[in-house]
């Protein structure tokens, strides 16, 4: 019994102690701070350069309290359900459709936004969100294929109809994600990757059916690591991915098949729940400076939809064709809209059907 | 007699091996100079520095392990009751129902837990942070607390109760000085069982969290899409050692303990005499 | 001066004494079980428009990908609490044996603070075709293995996890039995095999019991390393739930699947209960 007693009070210091530094940190970080000036910003995990946090505070004020999501449904999930007020947060395209399709999205006061100019014309008035009402674009990019040079000759694969070639038997790593496979299957049978048809969809599922074959894994954020692992040859996945497994090993080269591509972007949106619009227009607005932003595409390593930004980038990063595609191949990129409930249930029943395909 | 022990030995070698493989891994990567856990690119301190200069995941320590320590504590209680309470239930049925309701937790995916803690939250209008979150930590754990607890209870000597009855036991005296310390190991696994449940959840706490909370699995899930930074390795290391330390120091003061206790008649004497 | 305090809180009778315990676990019961249940039960029951339908389990019955799935899951579980059990009873069994027990016991649970995702990413660099299991076999001549994205590969890591999980119970249960208990047996002329087969194991059932339900269990719904390590090869029902419930956000058909998971549980509940009722009963 003493020996419990002590335990338990032994635990109950660790615990004050805790508190204590809890206490510390949060002064320190500003997450908790409920009022005054703070921003709560929503973001994917280790997506901004934390200098840049230090930097809008030193000038602007305002402490930035910062959450993180790992996917795109969840953080739907979790701003639909309320309990939370964030007052910005980086939703993908398909995303933020469906967000402003359901009322949970701000619309932006343009007047209140500065360095507008500065992006690239291209990439604003998307199909998503026309006028750039709701949202502003953080980065984007594409998907494509990529290979590795030891075990893959770079004429062998320049479409995505190659991908069935029986060369590659068992060598192929999927994205784990219903939209992006079918898409790419859609896409070799010249139809819309948003495409709505039942007959459509079936034709690409039976056709998908046939890859099965060359099909090693299909898998998620991981790919990066096995592709730089050399576990497989071909892996289709995003350009943001493919950038940091291609840091990491040589031998691998990323591809956009000319025949088109999804064209994807993560957007800054305000959410239905924001509490401090003064703190998240100020945010945008130092998002918005070209220096601000490149220094932010040097640290993650995507595409920046900025124009000035991207003059200020480096020589190397700006030619490269792998993740700035030239304005021929960039044309003919698809955007995703949003399917709605029915077709995206659709899709994904498809794409598990496909996933339990016995190999 | 030599013969059986020394392949025991083997065995139980070839088992913490197993065990502390993937652990040894990432600490040795750790020290690497490059950025992934693949090839070696020479030995460096840089991901620690990093770690040091990083005060929100040092923040965000500090809260996983609080709500890690408290949960476990509040839900081992709460547990050890519900444990004694299905025990003593002498209706069959009644019995099934509860451990059956009582593993609901256990079998269920962590996206239905959380969702529907989300749902039960902000129906009722709960604010969600620090609380919610250790809310959420105690509920998921107490299952496996009683589950820990239950079966040594199931195996206590009956008639040890009954002869605490019999000299005239109180409730309390019989908790405090019969159950309780026959079930303490059970109490224990518990309590540590919750610990791990607590440090290792990432859906539940995902959904329940707000208000710039955050705890170390959401922060390291939320990371996978840009890839996870040997910082968290060095993270991880860290705590490891700690926890090493930790266990190493229980081991020397239980020894110790151990010791005293067999010398104990002897050493009470003078002890009480000097005061 | 606190124990009596307590004291006074105390009931006396054996009923206030449940009403003591019920109090805090039945409040956890209500809030966080029994509601949560009842809304899985009532949004499984409704179409997307919040009428009573059950076509959810129409679409479950009939549909070969969900049973399939279904299968996949038991048998994968099944598997996992097999390979685990085998691992983890001689550790137990040994780990029992040794001086300062709860020392090393204390050392297996450790690996289980460490987080899971990370682990994981360990087993690839351990497993992958470049990884540091491959760079060991070519030491001795064996060519890389593709070991990565098979069943074995999965059910070794989901063994991994699992592993504190049975250990801990079974190790219980045995540091309860008697030592004069099985000293006895040996007395009466017992080799050590036969203690083991008719004392040490039948007094340690409740902990293997305990273990099995701890491990089968949340086996059922694994998904994380289903992806990471099996490479979507093995699907389990895990997966999908987590699609339901986030992607297509049908969150009907997914509570379907989890009330189906409920079921399933309570089945092995009551499996492994009648197996101990029958040994007590020929003990007795």
């Amino acid at each position: 019994m003493k020996k419990i007693l002590v335990s338990v009070l032994s635990l109950f210091v660790l615990l004050m102690m805790l508190f204590g530094l809890k206490n510390y940190f949060s002064t320190q970080t500003g997450s908790g701070v409920s009022s005054g000036k703070v921003l709560n910003l929503y973001n994917w995990g280790d997506y901004i350069d934390p200098a840049l946090l230090k930097k809008f505070t030193r000038e602007t004020g305002y402490k930035v309290s910062y959450e993180t999501f790992d996917s795109n449904e969840a953080m739907y999930t979790k701003i639909k359900q309320g309990g939370t007020s964030y007052d910005l947060t980086i939703p993908s395209e398909y995303m933020l459709e469906k967000m402003k399709k359901e009322n949970l999205l701000l619309p932006l006061d343009h007047s209140r936004l500065t360095g507008l100019k500065n992006y690239d014309d291209r990439f604003l008035n998307q199909i998503f969100d026309r006028g750039n009402k709701y949202s502003l674009p953080y980065f984007w990019g594409t998907l494509g294929i990529l290979y590795n040079d030891k075990f893959v000759n770079a004429k062998d694969i320049k479409h995505w109809d190659d991908l069935w070639s029986t060369k590659f038997r068992n060598k192929i790593m999927l994205i784990d994600s219903a939209r992006d496979v079918l898409g790419f299957t859609l896409m070799t049978q010249n139809k819309s990757v948003n495409t709505r048809s039942a007959a459509d969809l079936a034709a690409a599922q039976g056709k998908l059916t046939t890859l099965m074959p060359n099909v090693k894994a299909i898998v998620a954020d991981e790919i990066k690591m096995y592709m730089a692992q050399e576990e497989a040859a071909i892996a289709i996945t995003y350009s943001g991915e493919a950038a940091e497994a291609m840091s990491n090993n040589s031998h691998l080269h990323y591809l956009v098949p000319s025949e088109g591509s999804n064209l994807w972007f993560d957007n800054i949106v305000m959410p239905r729940t924001a509490k401090h619009k003064d703190a998240a227009y100020a945010f945008l607005n130092f998002m918005n400076d070209p220096k601000n932003a490149a220094q932010n595409a040097e640290y993650i390593g995507y595409a920046t939809p900025n124009k000035k930004a991207f003059q200020m980038l480096p020589k190397a990063i700006r030619t490269d064709q792998q993740f700035y595609p030239n304005a021929k191949v960039v044309e003919r990129l698809q955007v995703y809209d949003d399917l709605g409930r029915k077709w995206t249930e659709k899709y994904n029943d498809a794409f598990l059907e496909f996933k339990m395909t016995q190999r | 007699m030599y013969k059986k022990i020394k392949w025991s030995y083997l065995y139980l070698l070839f088992v913490f091996i197993l065990l502390y493989l993937p652990i040894f891994f990432l600490v040795v990567y750790s020290f690497n100079a490059g950025d992934v856990m693949q090839g070696w690119d020479g030995f460096s301190l840089k991901h620690y520095n990093e770690l040091f200069a990083d005060t929100r995941i040092l923040e965000i320590i500090v809260n996983t392990f609080l709500i890690a320590l408290l949960s476990s504590l509040l839900a081992t209680v709460i547990g050890t009751a519900g444990a004694l309470y299905i025990y003593n239930q002498t209706n069959a049925l009644t019995k099934n129902i509860f451990l059956s309701l009582n593993n609901i937790l256990l079998v269920s995916p962590d996206v239905i837990i959380g969702a529907s803690f989300l749902i039960l939250f902000t129906v009722v209008g709960f604010s969600l942070g620090f609380v919610s979150v250790l809310l959420a930590h105690i509920a998921f754990s107490i299952p496996i607390v009683v589950l820990m607890v239950l079966p040594r209870l199931q195996e206590m000597n009956q008639s040890l109760v009954i002869a605490a009855k019999d000299l005239g036991a109180g409730n309390w005296q019989m908790l405090s000085r019969v159950i309780l310390p026959v079930i303490s190991p059970g109490i224990l696994a518990g309590f540590f069982m919750a610990l791990t449940y607590s440090l290792d959840d990432f859906a539940v706490t995902f959904f329940v969290t707000g208000n710039g909370f955050s705890t170390l699995s959401v922060e390291i899930y939320s990371r996978a899409r840009q890839g996870v930074s040997l910082e968290i390795n060095a993270l991880s290391a860290m705590m490891f050692l700690v926890s090493l330390a930790l266990v190493f120091i229980y081991y020397v003061i239980s020894t110790r303990f151990a010791k005293s206790k067999k010398r104990g008649t002897r050493l009470v004497l003078p002890a009480s005499e000097g005061l | 001066m606190h124990a009596w305090r307590v004291m006074m809180m105390m009931p006396r009778s054996k009923k206030q004494r449940q009403l003591f315990y019920l109090v805090p676990y039945g409040a956890w019961l209500l809030l966080f079980v029994i509601v949560p249940l009842c809304l899985l039960v009532v949004q499984s029951l409704m179409t997307q428009n919040g009428h009573f339908t059950l076509n959810n389990y129409a679409i479950y019955f009939s549909s070969g990908t969900y049973l399939r799935m279904t299968f996949n899951s038991v048998w994968f579980a099944f598997l996992i609490t097999i390979i685990t059990l085998i691992i983890s009873y001689p550790t137990a069994y040994f780990l029992n044996q040794l001086k300062q027990k709860q020392f090393w016991l204390l050392l297996i649970i450790l690996p289980t603070w460490i987080n899971l995702l990370l682990k994981t990413y360990a087993f690839i660099g351990l497993l992958s075709k470049t990884g540091s299991v491959n760079t060991f076999l070519n030491l001795w001549g064996i060519a890389p293995k593709q070991l990565l994205f098979s069943d074995w590969s999965f059910l070794l890591v989901a063994a991994y996890i699992e592993i504190p999980f049975m250990i801990l119970p079974i190790f219980n249960s045995l540091a309860e039995i008697n030592p004069r208990l099985e000293q006895a047996s040996r007395d009466l002329g017992a080799n050590k095999w036969q203690t083991l087969r008719y004392v040490t194991v039948p007094l340690s059932m409740t902990g293997v019991k305990a273990g099995i339900q701890a491990v089968f269990i949340p086996s059922l719904s694994l998904f994380m390393i289903t992806r990471l390590i099996g490479g979507n090869r093995v699907i389990t029902l895990g997966t999908a739930i987590e699609e339901h419930f986030l992607v297509t956000q049908n969150w009907h058909l997914g509570s379907t699947i989890g009330v189906i998971l409920i079921i399933a549980m309570v089945i092995t509940m009551s499996i492994t209960r009648d197996r101990v009722r029958k040994h007590s009963r020929k003990r007795g």
